[in-house]
């Protein structure tokens, strides 16, 4: 299998290159306006975490209410001013923190911060590339993505408050600042914000998939790339093809709020006053939506799933196994990413026969997910398992994307949706499968490559600490959550003291909100060791977890171009891990085959 | 201040822990970085454990929360509802039992060792082939289930005419429309709110006459309902769970649902689970000084629509044919207010 090297990878611009030591950088184009891919994964990564610290630390405050409804805690006017008179959360701030508690992690966090940081750091290294096909794109992308998580943070401080229509959006109450008060200047920074964002997305998309496919060096076959090249590659269509819809319906949303136009209203009184739009419909808001939306599930997991194969099979010291059948499954949940969107508007008054469609479309996915656990599990099988801190996040993503993955049967379900469709049964299933999935991801990321990042080592043991308090703490979270949802609890209620039948539900609560805080704080101990391991961690070896791909023949020492002479030459696959007839347990992908050596 | 304090003191722990995991891996000759034989049985078994408690924590909140769940099902497709929910959960139960437990038994069964060798096993197509085609069965299966229980709870095929009833929603409370004798909703658009007309029913329309506004839903037992659900601002979600229904309102349209109630409130009320419930709840009511609870439908607003969303409800009662005819006389008719 791929023993023909692709005569398309070419050395490109190596000759070029040789010069690269006379480059003089200041401090400008070193730390801010770089255009090294490695600098600007970086960038993204520093972005990233400081923006999952304002997310995370946001769920913690609403948790708090979700606890203690209507008491007082001095913390929340701390942070909140006036939106906690006396300690006491407004709804309408509880509104604004579940809004952009979710816009953050999803987008800032999950999207930018580990897509961003490792499709950055990876593509060129693990192709054999010198640096991305545009630097200069690729510092762009930054940018946008920095000034879309200014706006957003800004968007925090203005005096009606921030988005708080959900982190959907949903028009009416999105386009209407007097349906709520965060649909005002607050939403409008939010769509200026995503607006960056999406452009950022874009243009670090399309960067991504031509490096991918063109700047491959000798040897290395579509059928060679690691698996994290595959996801980020599959990662980056998905972007380009959805994102743009999103674009589309956050412009429609602009005219509709700044330029009475009706594309989502129609015969609207609020708050007194009768609009007049007419012949709009939310509905294609939902629909637009949901195009990107569910795609966008994929842009957060496939990067992390990538980051997974490759720790699981370097730490396994084995092959990934079934690597065909992995690509295959990558394709093929991409392919149906964007044919199910349906299922999360089955009670919007839809066609019911669009409801079987999607279905049948939605339940789909579950057989190349199956595949991949499954895949997961056997690599495991007979290996010699190397529990770094990234193994054990590896092994926690294959727990949670098989605990969470399950729910979606019942959720994608159109007759079971009915009744449990906008309850804590589904904030369970999305957090456990793709938030903690795509998380624990970027956390195996996070401690397999900061020694490609910068250069030391991160501290193994606070690494086991972390691990264990935010794994433990996770499921002790969301796991509870779907008994409260198969109670009926809607999400997004700022009190469940309204209803008496919900009263027995308030310990359950009480238990969510204590792991909750333990597993935020679990966090600071991880910013602790990053921040000291970047400055102070011991240094590290060229390659510290006896790895194949090409990221591990480069030098510790970053040089713009990556390798100091030629680019090295692909030889086989990136899995070759306790291969018999070898002397070490791995062989880089750069060894060439030895006579009458069967490739993979 | 004393935040502060914490926070310097919290730091210098971890920093002198750090020199301890540091020293520590020194005196054994090792970087800290490396992971040693001990560590990796130290995390392999540490995995079994998480393994063994994960499940047993699955069992104690099954055992423990399923009570607090919803109880038996009030209307006729609730039935079916709830005989799909049980088993598209014994599978995925079952799945979750054997897929977890084999993750964390292989990672301590697997965990490594200096003198330890990896197999290297690249593929099997077979065993690949039957991992794909088993779940597809599977599937195929619960996806026919699930689609024959949609199109019956979506298309009820109706023996007697269903009585109509608008629900009327917005920021933040609910009304009912009855169509009253003619069993017909007379023309509504909120463009057409005045004053006393809340809810913009067309008053020239002769079929809106006889309509009745309400602000509690009664139905009796056992005969069909269609609601039809309009919205004045936002949208809104008209959530049902004792009866295993809902349905989005949506501003400019008209969206519908219909159901078929089959438990009157008294007799939920009878019912031993539903007593045990209530008995908790109103054991934790007493214990804050609130007022004791008697079991209530209730339809609640299930999609984010403002600040007060949750507290959005309408109480629902479901009553015999006589009580139910006894109630919806008193209520006044459009013409008699308007």
């Amino acid at each position: 299998m791929a023993d023909h090297a692709h005569d398309h990878a070419h050395d490109h611009a190596h000759d070029d290159h040789h010069d690269h030591e006379h480059h003089v950088d200041n401090f400008w184009t070193k730390y801010v306006f770089s255009i090294d891919h490695k600098m600007i994964a970086k960038q993204f990564l520093v972005t990233g975490m400081f923006m999952g610290i304002i997310g995370v630390f946001m769920s913690m405050l609403f948790r708090l209410q979700l606890a203690w409804p209507g008491e007082s805690f001095p913390i929340l006017e701390t942070f909140l001013g006036k939106w906690a008179p006396d300690g006491v959360m407004d709804p309408n701030m509880y509104l604004a923190l579940v809004t952009i508690h979710g816009t953050i992690m999803v987008f800032f966090v999950l999207t930018a911060g580990l897509s961003g940081t490792f499709s950055n750091l990876l593509i060129p290294l693990q192709i054999g590339a010198r640096d991305m096909a545009s630097g200069f794109l690729n510092m762009i992308s930054y940018w946008f993505f920095a000034a879309s998580s200014a706006v957003m943070v800004i968007s925090l401080f203005v005096e009606t408050g921030p988005a708080s229509g959900g982190w959907t959006v949903y028009p009416p109450l999105s386009a209407l600042p007097q349906a709520m008060p965060g649909s005002g200047a607050g939403m409008t920074l939010w769509l200026v914000s995503m607006t960056l964002f999406i452009a950022g997305s874009l243009i670090g998309s399309l960067n991504y998939i031509v490096t991918v496919i063109n700047l491959r060096t000798k040897g290395m076959s579509m059928t060679r790339l690691p698996l994290t090249i595959w996801a980020f590659l599959v990662t980056a269509i998905l972007g380009v093809l959805s994102f743009p819809v999103l674009l589309s319906a956050a412009l429609l949303l602009v005219f509709d709020r700044s330029m009475g136009t009706s594309f989502y209203l129609s015969d609207i009184m609020v708050a007194g006053e009768m609009l007049t739009n007419q012949g709009g419909s939310p509905i294609l808001f939902e629909h637009l939506f949901w195009f990107l939306g569910h795609p966008e599930v994929y842009i957060i997991l496939l990067p992390a799933l990538g980051i997974t194969s490759e720790v699981i099979a370097t730490n396994s010291r084995k092959p990934i196994f079934g690597y065909r059948a992995m690509i295959g499954s990558i394709l093929a949940i991409a392919f149906l990413s964007f044919i199910v969107w349906g299922h999360h508007m089955f009670v919007t008054g839809m066609n019911p026969f669009l409801g079987s469609v999607f279905t049948f479309t939605t339940l789909l996915i579950a057989i190349p997910s199956a595949v991949k656990a499954f895949n997961y599990i056997t690599t495991l099988w007979k290996g010699n398992i190397q529990f770094t801190p990234a193994m054990l996040f590896s092994i926690g993503l294959v727990s949670t994307f098989v605990a969470g993955g399950l729910t979606g049967i019942i959720l994608g379900d159109s007759a079971l949706d009915i009744n449990v469709h906008d309850t804590y049964f589904v904030v369970a299933h999305f957090h456990i499968v793709m938030g903690l999935s795509a998380i624990f991801g970027m956390f195996a990321g996070v401690y397999h490559w900061f020694p490609k990042m910068y250069g030391r080592m991160m501290n193994k043991s606070m690494g086991y600490l972390h691990f264990w308090l935010t794994f433990v703490s996770a499921y002790g979270v969301f796991f509870p959550m779907h008994f409260t949802g198969l109670a009926g609890l809607p999400r997004r209620y700022y009190s469940n003291a309204e209803f008496p039948i919900f009263d027995e539900l308030q310990d359950i609560n009480v238990i969510i909100t204590m792991f909750a805080i333990g597993g935020g704080i679990a966090q600071l101990i991880f910013i602790f060791n990053f921040f000291y391991s970047m400055w102070r961690g011991p240094k590290a070896p060229q390659n510290p977890w006896n790895s194949n791909t090409l990221e591990w023949t480069t030098p510790v020492e970053h040089l713009h171009g990556n390798w100091p002479g030629a680019i090295p030459e692909v030889h086989r696959w990136a899995y070759d891990y306790s291969k018999p007839g070898h002397d070490e347990d791995f062989v880089p992908q750069n060894t060439p085959l030895k006579d009458g050596e069967q490739a993979h | 201040m004393i935040t502060l304090i914490v926070l310097v003191l919290a730091v210098l722990t971890a920093l002198q822990l750090i020199r301890i995991f540091e020293l520590s891996s020194k005196a054994r000759k090792t970087a800290e970085y490396e992971v040693t034989d001990r560590d990796n049985n130290n995390q392999g078994w540490l995995m079994l454990l998480f393994g063994i408690g994960f499940i047993a924590a699955f069992f104690w909140m099954l055992f423990t929360w399923l009570p607090v769940t919803l109880p038996k099902p009030a209307s006729e497709h609730g039935v079916d509802y709830d005989n799909l929910m049980e088993i598209s959960m014994l599978v995925i139960i079952a799945m979750f039992l054997v897929v977890q437990p084999i993750l964390f038994y292989f990672a301590w069964k697997y965990r490594g060792a200096k003198d330890r060798k990896a197999t290297y096993y690249e593929h099997n197509n077979r065993l690949e082939f039957i991992w794909t085609i088993v779940p597809a069965l599977v599937l195929a299966v619960l996806i026919i289930y699930g689609m024959t229980t949609w199109s019956n709870v979506m298309n009820p095929k109706n023996e007697q005419e269903p009585l109509v009833i608008e629900v009327y929603a917005q920021q933040f409370k609910w009304t009912a429309r009855y169509a009253g004798k003619d069993n017909q909703l007379g023309y509504a658009n909120v463009r057409l709110i005045k004053d006393a007309n809340v809810i913009g029913v067309d008053t020239l329309d002769t079929q809106a006459a006889d309509d009745q506004i309400t602000t509690e839903i009664h139905l009796p037992v056992g005969r069909p309902v269609l609601f039809r659900f309009r919205s004045q601002d936002v949208i809104h979600s008209a959530y049902f769970p004792h009866f295993r229904a809902q349905m989005n309102c949506v501003p400019g349209m008209t969206t519908q649902f219909q159901f078929t109630p089959t438990v009157t409130t008294a007799e939920m009320r009878q019912d031993p689970e539903v007593q045990a419930k209530v008995a908790r709840i109103n054991k934790i009511r007493g214990e804050k000084g609130l007022e004791a609870y008697a079991y209530d439908y209730v339809l609640l607003c299930n999609k984010i629509c403002g600040s007060a969303h949750y507290n959005m409800q309408m109480n629902i009662v479901v009553e015999s044919e006589e009580e139910y005819a006894k109630w919806l006389a008193e209520q006044k008719t459009v013409a008699e207010t308007l």
